[in-house]
């Protein structure tokens, strides 16, 4: 049979619908839904997956020896020196990683490093925030057997923002804000990060002054003031970021503190394996054997309970490759970096769009082997999806967001607490995050909520209304967000959206809503992930 | 603040109950035939106690401290004192201890309301700083205890009309209150506040938790 002829007509990722193209698959949560796009609808597809290094272990040990702008790592060991060693937490990368995780393959280069200079004075920090605990599990699978059993829990641990004697204060920018660092990693002789770069928002000096900092230094840039001069997350050049920015400012008093040797990884976009790779490639290159994978797959999918839906998708690790591994100074580090992710995952695209239509899928940073509340549905769509651009956002001003999810008004009471109380009492106040921040200091300080962080695997009473804050950029930005397929009218109306049934009504509700008859529209094919460069 | 935190004891701060403590009370007793007598009589009585807690906290505690019966209110207060230090201290939560330093810190009046017996209560209640506290009394005539409990019995109800006359007393603006309890007996308390937390909770209270959306801490077993 002849391979069906791709209908690609500007370039390798933009696709146009015409008389002729099926449906195309979308994300709806843990299922998959059929769309079938009005003729003219541009698909825009990631690019497919960089070829990874083919010798990481080689690629580490060579970043390791020839840092950027400072001395190669062995050169700054020596016995009985105190070494800490910060790592990205769970919400890096999405999916979670095919064994060996990326970052026991490096700290497995670093201990043997150490093990060579008699260093052994190590404590291995996760990088939490004011995210959830990793279980024990989690880290386990994340560094492996042999360093777990080594080092946890007295030198393997999350990092701790509300120990009342684990921050010290490295001083207040020209701006005010302050910087606040875990106590192990400022007494320590040296610092490493071992960094993962998904996306990228991801690494810089974003790494140490958000990832081992507390709420007071968080607060200085997680508010609607700052968040609403991001345009984009995704582009963190200081004049594009504010967030960059500020981060940049803060980092320069990490730096004149502390000894930080920063080590950056860039991710290929291989996210599917297995039996699924075939969703990693668009529907037009499928093989008829891979659309009835894809019908086989959609109707299992529907057939199971939500629960075990996600039960299925948590057991499907990512085989992401290491396309670039670079060590030293964070930011001539994150520049290489960045230049990395970029290749992987930005895409050049004419004109913007007056409808964006994206599915939001089981996953996001913040509910790795837990459920996707309406708040986190509401950061993918408007925090995370709407940001996936340089330069000039892919919806136009006041165009129409349609995205796909159930949205069911489901939490993790263990991992979520304070979300369920937002989501309750907060949202009565409406959706303006300046009118929902006096409420913030509350939610930080709850004593319960700070103590089912510390001890429990809860995210910190305030994340909620980072999450919102998240949003904001986008909100301001579109004109209205459409849901479809939710499974009730309560939570989109607290999100602040209009439902609808299936794509086609809510593409009448966007011309309705746009007064247009015929509308530039676009279909984001993600996950995987990419980043628009939109040339206006 | 106008505010308190109040607290269930056993269960919430301690991994103890009512008839661990009944337990040390019966094993020192200075007769041997006493002491035999005691604790065999409440080895073979667990089983009912267990049936007459779940027909309610109200029968169990009618039940349960008949057991005191006879024992001398000076023994009760010395062997409590030393019923915390040997034992209940070891087993309280450092996770709850932290709680009521940083609810402290952020200005909520510390109180104690259990079912637990004042005698083990008020070293509890010294050791943790808290402002007030509210426990089961024994009666005692002629230096002895009866066996029954002074009124107000608290279980259930009584400690949520606890909660409500102490807010009122101390002028306390009850939807900032915060409550902490472990069992479903407690949730007319837990419901008399705003901020209700439910710690380690049976399954009863765990459900009505879940469905008012009331935070979860889970506080692991010290032993």
């Amino acid at each position: 049979m002849a391979r069906p002829q791709p209908r690609i007509t500007r370039d390798a990722n933009i696709e146009f619908i015409d008389e002729k193209s099926g449906p195309r698959f979308i994300w709806h949560g843990t299922r998959f839904k059929e769309i079938v796009l009005p003729r003219g609808t541009r698909v825009i597809h990631p690019s497919p997956p960089i070829e990874p290094l083919g010798n990481p272990k080689a690629a580490i040990r060579y970043a390791l020896q020839h840092p950027e702008e400072m001395d190669p790592l062995f050169a700054q060991l020596r016995p009985g020196m105190k070494l800490s060693i910060a790592v990205d937490d769970i919400s890096l990368p999405l999916p979670p990683m095919v064994l060996p995780d990326i970052r026991e393959v490096i700290l497995t280069e670093i201990l043997e490093l150490c093990g060579q200079y008699g260093v052994d004075d190590i404590h291995i920090i996760i990088a939490t925030a004011l995210h959830r605990r990793m279980t024990a599990a989690e880290a386990k699978r994340m560094v492996g057997s042999k360093i777990f059993n080594q080092y946890w829990p007295d030198r393997f641990y999350n990092h701790d923002a509300e120990d009342p004697d684990g921050i010290v204060e490295l001083g207040v920018t020209d701006h005010g804000e302050r910087v606040r660092i875990n106590r192990r990693c400022v007494e320590s002789d040296l610092l490493i990060y071992v960094n993962i770069n998904l996306v990228p928002m991801d690494g810089g000096h974003k790494s140490v002054t958000i990832g081992l900092t507390d709420y007071p230094s968080l607060k200085s840039h997680h508010n609607p003031h700052v968040m609403h001069k991001c345009h984009s997350y995704m582009d963190p050049r200081p004049e594009r970021s504010m967030l960059a920015k500020v981060t940049d400012r803060m980092g320069k008093i990490v730096d004149a503190h502390m000894k930080v040797f920063h080590i950056e990884t860039a991710l290929n976009s291989n996210m599917y394996a297995g039996p699924l790779a075939f969703l990693g490639k668009p529907e037009f290159q499928w093989s008829e054997f891979d659309k009835l994978k894809f019908q086989t797959t959609r109707a299992a999918l529907d057939r199971l309970p939500e629960a075990g839906r996600r039960a299925i998708f948590e057991q499907v690790p990512s085989p992401f490759g290491l396309t670039g591994v670079f060590a030293g100074k964070t930011e001539p580090v994150h520049k290489k970096t960045l230049e990395r992710v970029y290749a992987q995952y930005a895409v050049p695209v004419k004109g913007q769009a007056d409808v964006l239509i994206c599915g939001i899928p089981f996953i996001s940073p913040y509910n790795v082997n837990s459920i996707l509340n309406p708040i986190l549905v509401q950061v993918m769509a408007l925090g995370y999806l709407f940001n996936m651009y340089r330069g000039v956002p892919l919806l136009k001003k006041g165009g129409v967001l349609i995205i796909s999810h159930p949205c069911a008004e489901d939490f993790n009471r263990d991992h979520h607490p304070s979300y369920v109380e937002f989501y309750q009492r907060i949202l009565d106040h409406g959706t303006n995050s300046y009118d929902l921040e006096k409420f913030e200091a509350e939610f930080a300080q709850n004593p319960d909520y700070i103590q089912m962080y510390r001890k429990g695997n809860a995210y910190h009473g305030v994340h909620p209304f980072y999450m919102w804050y998240w949003g904001d950029a986008g909100r301001a930005h579109v004109g209205q967000t459409i849901i479809v397929g939710a499974e009730n009218e309560r939570a989109p109306k607290r999100m602040g959206w209009r439902t609808a049934r299936d794509f086609e009504s809510a593409i009448d509700k966007a011309k309705d809503f746009l007064g247009k008859s015929s509308p530039d529209i676009t279909y984001l094919h993600i996950p995987p992930i990419l980043v628009t460069d939109v040339e206006p | 603040m106008k505010a308190a935190a109040f607290y269930d004891v056993d269960g919430t701060l301690v991994s103890t109950n009512v008839v661990h403590t009944y337990a040390y009370y019966a094993v020192n007793v200075p007769s041997l035939t006493d002491k035999v007598k005691r604790t065999g009589s409440l080895l073979a009585s667990l089983p009912f106690y267990m049936v007459a807690d779940k027909v309610g906290r109200k029968f169990f505690n009618d039940i349960f401290y008949k057991n005191y019966a006879g024992m001398g209110e000076d023994r009760l207060h010395v062997l409590g004192e030393e019923l915390f230090d040997r034992w209940i201290r070891g087993k309280m939560f450092p996770d709850m201890i932290d709680l009521i330093k940083r609810s402290r810190a952020e200005g909520y009046r510390q109180v104690i309301v259990t079912g637990a017996l004042d005698v083990m209560v008020r070293p509890m209640a010294k050791f943790l700083e808290v402002d007030d506290w509210a426990a089961n009394r024994l009666e005692i005539v002629d230096g002895k205890a009866t066996g029954r409990l002074l009124p107000p019995v608290f279980a259930g109800p009584e400690k949520a009309a606890y909660v409500r006359q102490y807010a009122a007393d101390h002028g306390l603006d009850l939807s900032l209150c915060r409550g902490y309890a472990d069992s479903g007996s407690d949730i007319p308390m837990l419901s008399m506040v705003g901020r209700p937390c439910a710690v380690n909770p049976d399954m009863n209270l765990a459900s009505t938790a879940n469905a008012h959306d009331w935070p979860i801490i889970r506080t692991p077993q010290k032993d």
